[in-house]
Formats: C-alpha cells, sequence, structure tokens
C-alpha cells in the first residue's frame, strides 16, 4: 500500500511539474481521440439523423449492424485496421501503419457506430414529429433537418461525449496500428499499460490519475446534461 | 351534386387542364397502407370559409388532412392550389407549401423560447427582425400570452401550448390553416378560448380553416361547411347548418344523432 500512495506522490510532482514527456502524451492522446470523435461526429450526425427518421421497420436490420459494432471489442478493431495498413494489406501502400493517422482510423471505427446509434435512437424519440411541425411551418428539406438536429442536440450532445469516452479510454486498438512509439504513437493508455510492466508506478498512476480526471469531467459533464435536461446551445 | 363541390367553369389553363378556379380542389386523391385509408374522388374548398372535416375515428381525416399538407404523399391523385396542380417536388412546390400550415392535434414546440417558437415560420420566410418583433407581441397579445414571451415552451400547460402553436401556425398570414382536432385535449375553458380564437381569426386575416373534429357540436359553432368523412369516403358535403338539420344520407344521420358507434 505505502508503495501506492508513494506512486500517487510522485504522479502529483509530474502533474504539478508539467513533465515534459507527459505533456506529449497527454497531448497526443488527445489529438487522436479529438480528430477521431471529431471525423466520426461529422459522419454519424447526418447518418444517424438520416437513419433516425425512417421508419424503425426499414432499418432494422442497419440498426442489428450498428448495435454490434456499438460494442465491437477495440482488438477486433485493432486487428481489422491493422490487416488493412499492414504492407501486405489492402491499403498497405499508404504507409499508414504505426502513425498516429491509423491511430485515428481505428478508433474512428471505434467512435462512429456510437456516434451514429445514440444519435439514431435520440432523433427517433420525436424527430418525425419535429420535422413535420418544421415542414408544416415552411422549412425545406435542409431546414427541417437542421432543427431536428437542434431538437435533439442533448442526445446528441450524450452520442459525442460518449464516444469520445469510449475511444480515449481505449487501449487495444491503438496499441495495434499506433505501435506505442516514444514520441511518436505513444498515447496514455498505451504508456500506462509500459510503465506499468516497466515497474514506473508513479508514470502510470499519473497517466491514470489524468485519465480518471477527464473521464470525470466527461460524465459530471454528461451527467448534468442528462438530469437538467436543459442545455443552451 | 352535393353543394360545396363547386365546378365553376373557368378559363382552361395549361396549369389547370381541369379548368376548376375553386381555392383548393382535390381529385381522385387515393391512399393506402394496410388497406385503403382514404379514396376521395372530387372535393373543392372556396376561399375565406371555415370548413369542418366530420367523421369517426379511423374515417381517414388526419389522413386527409396531412396530404393537403403535402405530408403525406398519396398513391393517386392531383391537389389543385388556387387552380394550379402541385407539383411533386422542387422550389414551386416548397412555395405553395408555405402557404399553408397544420397545427397538430398535440403540437409539438421546439424547445425554446415562446417569442422563438412564434417566430419560426417568419424566420423560414426571411421577414425582417423588426417585422418578427412587432409580429410576435401582437400574436403573444392576441393569444392572452404577453408575459410569457421568453418564458420555456416546455413550461407551458396544455392550453398555452395550443395557443402558442395557433400562433406560430398564423404569424406568417397562411392562405390556409389546417386543425387538427385543435381542442381534443383540453378543458372546456380552453376549448372556448380556442374556439373563439379561431373565428376570430376568421374575422382579421383573409384565411380558409379546415377543422378535423370528431365533435359534431364544435363542427356546428364553428364551420360554414362540413364534409362527413366515412371509410375513407366523402358521404356528404353542404352547408353546416342544413347537413346538421336534413343530412342526406343515412350515415350522415347516424353519426349527428350519436348513433354511430366512434
Amino acid at each position: 500500500m505505502p508503495r501506492l500512495l508513494e506512486g500517487i506522490l510522485e504522479a502529483f510532482t509530474l502533474i504539478i511539474r508539467l513533465d515534459p514527456e507527459l505533456i506529449k502524451i497527454v497531448f497526443l492522446s488527445l489529438r487522436v481521440s479529438g480528430a477521431a470523435i471529431i471525423i466520426s461526429t461529422l459522419l454519424g450526425f447526418p447518418l444517424g439523423t438520416w437513419l433516425g427518421l425512417k421508419p424503425e421497420k426499414k432499418t432494422a436490420l442497419v440498426n442489428k449492424v450498428i448495435y454490434t459494432l456499438m460494442g465491437l471489442p477495440p482488438v477486433v478493431a485493432g486487428l481489422v485496421i491493422y490487416m488493412l495498413l499492414s504492407r501486405m494489406g489492402l491499403l498497405g501502400v499508404l504507409g499508414l501503419l504505426y502513425t498516429p493517422v491509423a491511430m485515428i482510423i481505428a478508433q474512428v471505427t471505434l467512435a462512429l457506430p456510437i456516434v451514429t446509434g445514440l444519435t439514431m435512437v435520440g432523433v427517433r424519440s420525436r424527430g418525425k414529429e419535429v420535422e413535420e411541425t418544421a415542414r408544416s411551418l415552411g422549412a425545406g428539406p435542409l431546414l427541417s433537418a437542421w432543427t431536428v438536429v437542434r431538437e435533439s442536440r442533448i442526445s446528441l450532445l450524450g452520442a459525442v461525449v460518449t464516444g469520445f469516452g469510449r475511444v480515449i479510454a481505449e487501449v487495444g486498438a491503438v496499441m495495434m496500428v499506433g505501435g506505442n512509439i516514444e514520441g511518436h504513437t505513444r498515447v496514455m493508455t498505451t504508456a500506462i499499460v509500459l510503465e506499468t510492466r516497466k515497474g514506473n508506478f508513479e508514470y502510470a498512476i499519473g497517466l491514470g490519475l489524468i485519465l480518471l480526471s477527464l473521464s470525470f469531467v466527461i460524465n459530471a459533464f454528461l451527467y448534468r446534461v442528462q438530469r437538467g435536461g436543459e442545455v443552451h446551445l | 351534386m352535393p353543394s360545396s363541390i363547386v365546378f365553376r367553369g373557368g378559363e382552361k389553363s395549361i396549369y389547370n387542364p381541369a379548368g376548376n378556379t375553386a381555392f383548393l380542389d382535390l381529385k381522385n386523391i387515393v391512399k393506402s397502407y394496410d388497406r385503403e385509408v382514404l379514396n376521395v374522388r372530387t372535393l373543392a374548398f372556396e376561399r375565406g370559409k371555415i370548413y369542418g372535416i366530420i367523421g369517426p375515428s379511423g374515417a381517414g381525416k388526419t389522413t386527409l388532412l396531412r396530404i393537403i399538407n403535402l405530408l403525406t404523399e398519396p398513391d393517386r391523385g392531383t391537389i389543385y392550389f388556387e387552380g394550379r396542380p402541385i407539383p411533386p417536388n422542387g422550389p414551386a412546390r416548397l412555395a405553395l407549401q408555405r402557404q399553408m400550415t397544420l397545427v397538430f392535434q398535440k403540437p409539438l414546440l421546439f424547445s425554446t423560447t415562446v417569442r422563438e417558437n412564434i417566430a419560426y415560420g417568419l424566420r423560414t420566410r426571411g421577414y425582417s427582425r423588426e417585422e418578427i418583433k412587432k409580429r410576435v407581441s401582437a400574436l403573444l397579445e392576441q393569444i392572452g400570452l404577453p408575459h410569457m414571451k421568453e418564458r420555456h415552451a416546455g413550461t407551458l400547460s396544455g392550453g398555452e401550448a395550443q395557443r402558442v402553436a395557433l400562433a406560430r401556425a398564423v404569424a406568417f398570414k397562411p392562405k390556409l390553416l389546417l386543425l387538427d382536432e385543435p381542442t381534443a385535449n383540453l378543458d372546456p375553458a380552453n376549448v372556448e378560448l380556442m374556439e373563439k380564437m379561431i373565428l376570430q381569426l376568421k374575422q382579421t386575416m383573409e384565411v380558409t380553416i379546415i377543422i378535423v373534429t370528431h365533435n359534431i357540436f364544435q363542427a356546428r359553432r364553428l364551420t360554414d361547411e362540413a364534409v362527413f368523412l366515412y371509410d375513407g369516403q366523402v358521404v356528404e358535403t353542404g352547408e353546416t347548418s342544413k347537413m346538421f338539420t336534413s343530412p342526406r344520407d343515412e350515415r350522415t344521420q347516424a353519426f349527428i344523432e350519436g348513433r354511430m358507434i366512434y
């Protein structure tokens, strides 16, 4: 137990001292997962809105596929992307394996179904009604779709935050396609794995604390949004 | 021939080969889901009147209203609006759709302020900021809710919400106002208030109103003309007062005497 306490104390000094290595890892994590969630949002919002406005009967199969992919194990996503990007793979010529881009692709694979699925569910709850109300008040197709998005903003926000929470905390996929290369593809989760194995617990704990704080902020935000139901955007 | 089905000999034009000049004209409208829910051979509405579409539940009243508002596409048939057939898509259809509006049975208010709700249709039509402000204030005054301008729509009572929905619908002065059971979910005091407002609209605006109601007393209080719909078909049309005193069809009689189970 004293080892854990020691580790926590040292972790705090690392954080307070703004250890350059630590900062680099944290920022790469945020950049990779941030890019992944932006891409997933740009694709998932329109797709989820479109699906959510369709009658549920017509999208039954797509729903099942999306729900399955929402629970896709990160290592499976990592495996697929690895095979695609490896030199023998379909996209091998791009030379993307073991780069941050490969990690972003893997994380999009994980986040896109979540953003799409949760958007779809959110829109479905009252999207059709909103769309018809907007149309009967004179909105064209684009404006009525925008009104649906605006009216579902709370679930959409939830979708983005949940997706981000998933990819920032995931280790399997980024490990496989990123390779945990120091200063290049090392992110918080892969660093924790490595430092723990090396016995550098203070480092691992420091990263763990940052990850935990991030998770806390994200979930506190989500909780407030869902409880209050009222976010003025 | 029923009295409200209008065949006035207008000039034949490329837009209107049939030559009808009724304000709104439905021809051979058919809509089926699992079974046929609507089959209207011909039905015409004149400008400036209040029409009541009455009939038992499941008669196709709401489907008819939704087809007129271009929310539901009929399987067959044509709608003529001011003599022109409504095109299947494109900007011309949107332009026509913008001349009418539908207030749903359970109106949905957007989750924003009362003011923004009433302004919605004005914004889609590109009204100026001052004009929007002026109209919203005037409407809030008319519906008796001037103090609720900045209130969040989610906090309104059922009656208040219905009034805001009506204000939102008439803000842009539509030529055709479609009301689906406007008072079905209201208490008697609010029913009276809504009915008063609807009658006022007729006097203050150039608007044709079509009200769907299963309440024959309401149809009698509000409407000039009535359309009795039964099993997807128009059974009888005519002046409301006449239809209630001397219905021509047996089914109409059964309905207005309350003998029809619905």
